[in-house]
């Protein structure tokens, strides 16, 4: 089994609403040097060996991210 | 192959570990004539905890009537059920999720709701509304804020995804919950008389059927662990037990189960709660005088190398168990996958009346099915009068220096509309779908919720509806708890009546301290005989219910919370009354009569910081004739609208009455009391109605009938609240005192401190 | 007129919508998500809920069921498909309509009446006049469309923004008055063509004045209308 890691997170200039909210509070808490939080999610993928990163890539486009407002990273994490 | 038992020497200490006591261990060996295996130990020790045993309470619950004409299903079922007429049957319960949703409050209060709610569907009946009761500190540590926003979250996260409506429900703030909030949740579920099903496993040879949810370690002991002992500072290392909810396969396995009871295709439905599938099944055996064997190996699972006892005791949620024969497997297993939901044989019927659980091949339990359900001991805990009680009851609130000039007062009253405890809780329903079905004829924020009877499914209405509210003021409980449990229950019927809904049924979830305390037990004991003492006077049966002991944190109980879910019943839902002051020069009429009654009011607390006193005094006789005459009143037309007097009093509830009109009052103080007294006494049997003025007549003669005093006090109109010569507010100040308190507070985070997040 | 209401694993609008339906006088029928014909509807609802759990995103895997390929055909065809609430999120992820719906802006689930202001738009499944205010409840944790600037220039000029929140007067609020952050206080859109359309807001719960009023009533009395007119 091959391990894929994908982070999908909201692309530039779309707002973030748990992010801003995470980013206000740490700035409350004192951390004054807390300049953005950005929050996203990331998928543990495992298949078959010999899947091509194309067709991971596939599965995000398709499904796994929203390319109208997510941008995806895919991390090949070797064998699961 | 032959059982293998633990070892005599070990079994004892192991008994001990799980929550057991000794002599509760002899009496299991002496059941099994043997010393039992580990699986039967675990079985029993959760079998027999306070949470699936009662065994503290049961003897005082005796005390409640639980008959009646119109009750099909009493307690013992997994709800009640009661006959709204018209073919019509309603299935209710309420149950706690106290201590799980003190470890995490999102998922406790989730798994809370989906709990309550596989109850309902259990019973044949479509879940149609839910309600919560919820308890916490005040709000003024980032902690309580945590638990108050997560548990709102999460009864919505829960409810709305179902597309259950969450209707009402009701909310205090008071420092006795700091350490220990109370998560109470009420559903509603409504179905035809003859769907009425029970969770009774009958005809060996027949299957039984695991539905829903993989089978994980979460919640090994979760809710009947947790609700079983009292809280320390290790209960944050029990936060792996607290289940996760996963209400979208909730959702299945409602419409999944509803198709199957639809189609004739069950023999039993139970669902899993706590104890698992341990509980669920010896129930259902036990209650239908059957035996069960099941095989652990067919469970699916969703971690490796699990133990029997583990998948037998396993918390996971969204389980349901079925029996069915083999005739009409293929059928409901279609059904099952029709919905997406996995539905596995895990055993059959027998007719031994024993319990058998194997791994495979290998026997690891062997019992009588019925000991495990209803064999725990049943204790006459010792009981003594708190010593605080005297000293409390003795204060006398008219030794305080009281408001008196016309500012002051006015400015108390905006001051108790500001109180957490009295403002509006809009910031919470706006979180809630309360709409969804389309049957909620009156809104969140009313005297009590009122729903349309009828199946959109169906096409199915009725002209009737049902009307229900959950009360408990835990303060006049802890200053007397016989005559707090009545207010708890006379509020609850007053609040019905105001809507039109003529009381029918209750249920109840009964909060309490360690019952091994006999102060505490004293405060139990009393709250079962005042609830059942009103009970029996109004004629009102408790058809279900829930006690949720141990409700402690550092050895401090909480108040005594005997929170009453009562359903009403309206012939006609066309006929449904609201609070709001509906029209210019509508005269205002007060129903019964106010007292000098400030011990244990909410303003005692708001300005002197103070919690003392004698609740106010409950006369049962009248306190029925005052909501038979205003069913009447509403089922006749005559009144326009109806509002009871709870918290913070006259004043108070004529303040929301404008707020929710939209329109003030003019109002004469009766003169004869102290001002403050007149103003907040928060005396019980008194609600607030407008009539047009030609109706006025009739009203009184309606009231002289019931002998309830009746006395036009004001007439509405204008935009300000005048009370004699006490009071005088602007709409715009009462609104801005009363709507957004609880976003204020909520959002009071934005001036966290580092040093204060440590405290969660 | 009979409308078909489509029912995904987790939908729970469905019946209040074939409810509503029924109680305005028009006949309407379920279409389990797994169905692919839609011979015999006028119209087609995708329903508020919970599609499969709001999993991944809301809408993301209801747009893959079965039924969805057959309803972008029926939507070719120019017939009328209207997403309410969940539907709305499917129609976008399944690029049936531009933009996407994220979460609000306050963290928070809203279940309250708002008023809404019909727009002079393409959309063919309302018609009241430019300007009418509606008050009609909405119920969601995830409304606050979003889209790219030239795709809202794109819309304003195809008439496709069919619905905003506003005042109750009619007028917007300043710096946007949207409960849940919607970008220019959008509450619903159309395809250029006028014939999809989606909608945070759930009519059929203003359908009946004892339960909540009955503004929403002219978005399926239009729909009904404009069949009849095409039939005759």
């Amino acid at each position: 089994m091959a391990r894929f890691e994908i982070y999908v997170t909201y692309r530039k200039g779309i707002f973030d609403p748990p992010g801003a909210t995470a980013e206000r509070a740490l700035q409350n808490l004192g951390y004054a040097e807390v300049e953005q939080v950005k929050i996203g999610k990331y998928i543990q993928l495992e298949v078959a060996d010999g899947t091509p990163e194309a067709r991971v890539r596939e599965m995000c486009d398709r499904l796994l991210a929203n390319p109208v407002i997510e941008d995806y990273r895919i991390e090949t994490a070797g064998e699961a | 192959m032959t059982l293998e038992t633990l070892s005599p020497e070990l079994a004892p200490t192991l008994a001990v570990e799980l929550g057991l006591k000794l002599d509760e261990y002899e009496k299991i060996v002496d059941i099994l004539g043997r010393v039992p295996s580990l699986t039967e130990l675990y079985m029993y020790s959760l079998m027999w905890s306070e949470h699936c045993s009662y065994k503290h309470s049961r003897k005082a619950l005796r005390m409640f009537p639980t008959q009646g004409d119109h009750v099909l299903q009493g307690p013992g079922e997994n709800a009640g059920v009661i006959d709204v007429g018209d073919g019509w049957a309603v299935a209710f319960k309420m149950e706690s999720h106290n201590h799980p949703s003190a470890i995490e409050p999102y998922q406790g209060a989730a798994t809370g709701v989906g709990g309550i709610i596989r109850d309902i569907f259990t019973m044949g009946a479509r879940p149609v509304a839910s309600l919560d009761s919820l308890r916490f500190g005040t709000l003024d540590t980032p902690r309580q804020r945590y638990l108050f926003e997560g548990a709102v979250a999460g009864i919505g996260g829960y409810g709305n995804c179902l597309g259950v409506p969450t209707v009402g429900g009701e909310v205090y703030f008071e420092e006795a919950y700091e350490g220990n909030c109370l998560i109470n949740a009420m559903a509603l579920g409504l179905m035809r008389k003859e769907n009425l099903t029970r969770a009774v496993a009958a005809g060996p040879g027949n299957l039984v059927l695991l539905i829903g949810s993989t089978t994980g370690r979460d919640g090994i002991g979760g809710a009947s662990t947790l609700a079983s002992q009292e809280f320390d500072e290790k209960a944050e290392d029990k936060r792996p037990s607290v289940q996760v909810g996963d209400p979208f396969e909730e959702k299945l396995l409602i419409e999944a189960c509803l198709e199957l009871l639809d189609a004739k295709l069950l023999v039993a439905l139970g669902d899993l709660g706590a104890a698992g599938l341990t509980s669920s099944a010896s129930e259902m055996a036990s209650r239908g005088g059957v035996g069960l064997d099941i095989d652990v190996t067919k469970v699916p699972q969703r971690e490796d190398a699990m133990m029997p006892f583990e998948i037998m005791v396993s918390e996971s949620q969204e389980r349901m168990l079925a029996v069915v024969t083999p005739e009409n497997l293929a059928a409901s297993q279609a059904v099952c996958k029709k919905w997406g939901l996995l539905s596995t044989v895990i055993g059959t019927v027998t007719d031994t009346g024993r319990f058998v659980v194997r791994e495979g091949e290998t026997v690891v339990a062997d019992m009588p099915a019925a000991t495990l359900a209803h064999d725990a001991p049943v204790y006459d805990p010792a009981m003594e009068r708190p010593a605080y009680l005297a000293e409390v009851q003795a204060f006398d609130p008219m030794t305080l220096e009281h408001p008196h000039t016309r500012e002051a007062l006015s400015a108390t009253l905006l001051e108790l509309l500001a109180s957490p405890n009295i403002c509006s809780r809009h910031w919470i329903w706006e979180q809630y779908d309360h709409q969804v079905m389309l049957n909620t004829v009156v809104l969140p924020g009313g005297d009590a919720a009122v729903l349309r009877i009828g199946d959109t499914g169906r096409g199915e209405m009725s002209e009737r509806g049902i009307a229900v509210s959950a009360d408990c003021n835990g303060r006049y409980c802890y200053l007397d708890p016989y005559t707090g449990a009545q207010i708890a229950f006379v509020e609850a019927a007053r609040n019905v009546a105001c809507t039109g809904g003529r009381p029918a049924a209750i249920t109840d979830c009964l909060n309490f301290g360690n019952p091994e305390k006999p102060e505490v037990f004293w405060t139990f004991h009393q709250s079962v005989k005042g609830l059942a003492d009103a009970c029996t006077a109004f004629g009102v049966p408790v058809v279900s219910g829930n006690v949720s002991f141990y409700n402690e944190s550092f050895g401090q109980a909480i108040y005594p919370t005997p929170t009453v879910g009562l359903v009403g019943v309206l012939d006609y839902v066309d006929d449904h009354c609201t609070m709001e002051f509906k029209a210019e020069g509508d005269a205002i009429v007060l129903l019964g009569r106010t007292r000098n009654e400030l011990g244990g009011s909410e303003y005692l607390k708001v300005h002197h910081g103070m919690v003392a006193g004698r609740p106010p005094k409950v006369d049962l006789v009248d306190e029925r004739l005052l909501t038979e005459l205003v069913v009447t009143a509403i089922r006749t037309g005559i009144v326009r609208s109806a509002h009871d007097c709870a918290e913070g009093g006259l004043a108070v509830a004529l303040a929301e009455c404008c707020i929710a009109g939209g329109i003030g009052a003019t109002v004469d103080a009766e003169g004869t009391l102290p001002a403050v007294a007149e103003l907040f006494s928060e005396s019980q049997g008194r609600i607030v109605v407008t009539v047009a003025p030609e109706h006025l007549g009739a009203l009184k003669q309606l009231a002289a009938t019931h002998g309830t005093p009746c006395t036009r006090i004001g007439t509405v109109g204008g935009d300000r609240l005048r009370i004699g010569t006490a009071a005088d507010v602007s709409l715009t100040e009462m609104r801005d005192a009363y709507l957004p308190t609880l976003e204020r507070l909520v959002h009071s985070d934005e001036t966290l401190q580092s040093e204060e997040l440590t405290d969660r | 007129m009979r409308f078909g209401v489509v029912t995904f694993p987790g939908s729970n609008c469905e019946q209040d919508v074939v409810h509503a339906v029924n109680h305005l006088g028009f006949d309407a029928g379920h279409i389990w998500h797994g169905d692919t014909d839609l011979s015999g509807y006028d119209a087609i609802v995708l329903p508020g809920g919970f599609s499969y759990g709001d999993y991944i995103r809301c809408g993301a895997v209801a747009r893959f069921s079965p039924v969805m390929s057959e309803i972008v055909r029926y939507a070719e065809a120019g017939r009328p498909v209207i997403g309410i609430c969940n539907g709305f999120q499917i129609l976008t992820e399944a690029h049936m309509l531009p933009g996407a719906l994220l979460r609000n802006r306050g963290l928070k689930f809203i279940c309250k009446t708002v008023h809404l202001r019909a727009e002079e738009s393409a959309c063919r499944w309302l018609d009241v006049p430019a300007g009418t205010v509606l008050r009609v409840p909405i119920n969601h944790n995830e409304g606050n469309y979003i889209c790219d600037d030239e795709t809202l220039a794109r819309m304003r000029e195809n008439g496709q923004i069919v619905l905003r929140y506003c005042e109750p007067d009619g007028t917007l609020a300043e710096g946007g008055g949207a409960p849940n952050g919607a970008l220019d206080d959008i509450a619903g859109i159309c395809n250029e063509r006028g014939n999809v359309f989606g909608l945070m807001p759930h009519p059929e719960r203003a359908t009946d004045p004892m339960s909540g009023g009955t503004d929403g009533a002219h978005f399926f009395t239009a729909i009904a209308r404009r069949v009849a007119e095409v039939a005759s």
